[in-house]
């Protein structure tokens, strides 16, 4: 962290002469490779919906860990998504429901659940209300690190497991006819998304989180031709909105992910104004 | 059950054999009493009514479904050998919008190195080159999602020759093709099983070009009604109960 710590110090921007502005922009810079390479396939396995109820069921595992009394709700929160998101593929895959239906299922099921445990012995629900909006300025550096390994394991899993899930999200059938059984890429996948959604809520908020998830990935497919450009600008565009977000909501006193999610928002509405080009 | 080693004599160079297969799903017979050989070089259609089982029998080759029987494939003088098969699905749709070209499509299914990274030099000639076998060489750089109905059957069909299959199986090839494509289509199988001396296996709703391209049919409506050439079959009474047809199809 000093030797980040010592970029700063020589860049002349005001904003980063304050340590947790400094942890926020290295947070915002490690995830948007993180965000943009799982919004790309979040996007073509048309998956938007899930990485939501997959926030709501961090929210809950968050609750569970809090009212237990477990020093790091964050550990019970990536646990519970992961029992969550696996269970919901299981069901998935044994239900003759639409996929839309049962996401809606399971996810009003965690959501109340959460509200359920958290108010339980009428605890009051104000102490949750961080979770809800999030706030990146409180990234401290041990998140960092979790984030930094969070980002190498998601880079390795893209690296080996990539094509197969790719040619899984745009035909199946062709994938399984080739011999490619996705279905451990595809659980692995699951539990990526799980772990990245956990460990962001705190930082983003559940109410946002998804713009995240989905907007980076939806706005590349606009302009894309091909996989590497679709993978670029997805990445760009989560970097760019990540650190300008930051910036607006420095000198304008907002949330930094309401600001971050808004200016991908816009990043989608100029590139669907340039999607006849590609 | 797989596709192993058949150890009996079929009198041909290889040979897929089929002995006695059935399919059952829940309490339902899909298909049953199934008994069917392909030599290499060979064009078998399947044809039949819809819901007859010919696309469970195609799943049930490429182990994609359980039955109840025995497929196997030989080759003489090769022991362990298993059957390599090349399989172009049915009605294969894309989205329009998904930025995946054929470059990428054929990097995901042949390449190691990840398809987000593009393709090296040495792999698009490799690209180039399997789009050759069905001339579209100038398909590599197009989104799949934008390509005809004749087109992409071009694409799968170069996709499932890589590696080169033993057998040749595809699902209704000349749906969502038009009268001049389906021609270039069956043109380009004939050409593709002479020059590769490979088996070809497929169903169809078209009977028009079996007479000229098939060497063997295959009547199915949930058991083998009956098998022949295409003019013994289409002109069969069975053929005619099966499709409702006075006079058969010839």
């Amino acid at each position: 962290m000093e030797f980040w710590y010592q970029i700063c110090s020589i860049l002349p921007v005001e904003m980063l002469q304050w340590n947790f502005m400094r942890n926020a922009l290295l947070a915002v810079i490690l995830m948007a490779p993180l965000f943009g390479l799982i919004s790309t396939m979040l996007v073509t396995g048309r998956m938007s919906f899930f990485s939501d109820a997959l926030g709501h069921s961090a929210f809950t595992g968050i609750a569970i860990g809090c009212i237990c009394g477990i020093g790091m709700p964050t550990v019970v929160a990536v646990i519970f998504a992961v029992v969550f998101a696996l269970l919901f593929s299981f069901v998935r895959s044994r239900s003759n429901q639409a996929a839309d239906t049962l996401i809606g299922v399971f996810s009003s099921t965690a959501v109340a659940l959460g509200i359920f445990v958290a108010t339980l012995g009428g605890n009051s629900f104000t102490k949750y209300n961080r979770y809800l909006i999030g706030d990146i300025l409180s990234v401290t550096p041990s998140e960092i690190v979790w984030l930094i390994l969070t980002l190498i394991a998601v880079l390795i899993f893209w690296v080996f497991c990539g094509n197969r899930l790719t040619l899984a999200s745009v035909h199946p059938a062709l994938a399984s006819s080739r011999g490619l059984r996705p279905g451990l890429s595809q659980t692995l996948f699951t539990t990526v998304i799980a772990v990245t959604v956990t460990l962001a809520i705190s930082w983003v908020g559940l109410l946002i989180l998804n713009s995240l998830l989905v907007l980076p990935g939806a706005a590349a497919r606009n302009i894309s031709r091909n996989l590497k450009q679709y993978h670029g600008f997805s990445v760009l565009f989560a970097l760019i909105a990540g650190i300008l977000g930051l910036v607006i909501s420095y000198y304008l006193g907002t949330s930094a992910g309401a600001a971050i999610s808004l200016l991908l928002g816009i990043l989608f509405a100029v590139s669907f104004c340039c999607r006849k080009g590609r | 059950m797989n596709i192993g080693t058949h150890g009996g004599a079929c009198g041909h160079a290889c040979c897929l054999r089929i002995q006695d297969l059935s399919v059952k799903i829940g309490a339902q017979t899909i298909i049953t009493g199934i008994n069917l050989h392909v030599h290499c070089g060979e064009m078998v259609a399947l044809i039949g009514p819809n819901g007859a089982g010919k696309s469970t029998l195609l799943k049930s080759i490429l182990g994609q479904q359980t039955y109840d029987g025995v497929i196997s494939f030989s080759v003489p003088g090769e022991r362990n050998r298993k059957a390599k098969i090349g399989y172009v699905p049915q009605s294969p749709t894309f989205d329009p919008g998904d930025p995946v070209t054929v470059a990428d499509l054929f990097a995901c299914c042949m390449s190691k190195r990840p398809a987000f990274l593009g393709q090296s030099p040495a792999m698009r000639q490799k690209i180039r080159e399997c789009l050759g076998r069905v001339y579209s060489e100038g398909l590599i750089d197009k989104r799949v999602g934008t390509l005809s109905g004749g087109e992409l059957q071009r694409v799968l069909l170069a996709l499932a020759l890589e590696p080169l299959p033993n057998i040749l199986i595809l699902d209704e090839p000349l749906s969502g093709v038009d009268v001049e494509g389906m021609e270039n289509l069956m043109d380009m199988l004939d050409e593709i099983r002479k020059t590769y001396d490979l088996s070809i296996l497929m169903t169809t709703h078209d009977f028009s070009m079996l007479s000229r391209y098939a060497d063997q049919v295959v009547l199915l409506d949930h058991k083998q009604v009956c098998q022949g050439t295409p003019i013994e079959v289409l002109g069969s009474e069975e053929f005619r109960r099966v499709f409702h047809r006075k006079g058969g199809y010839l």
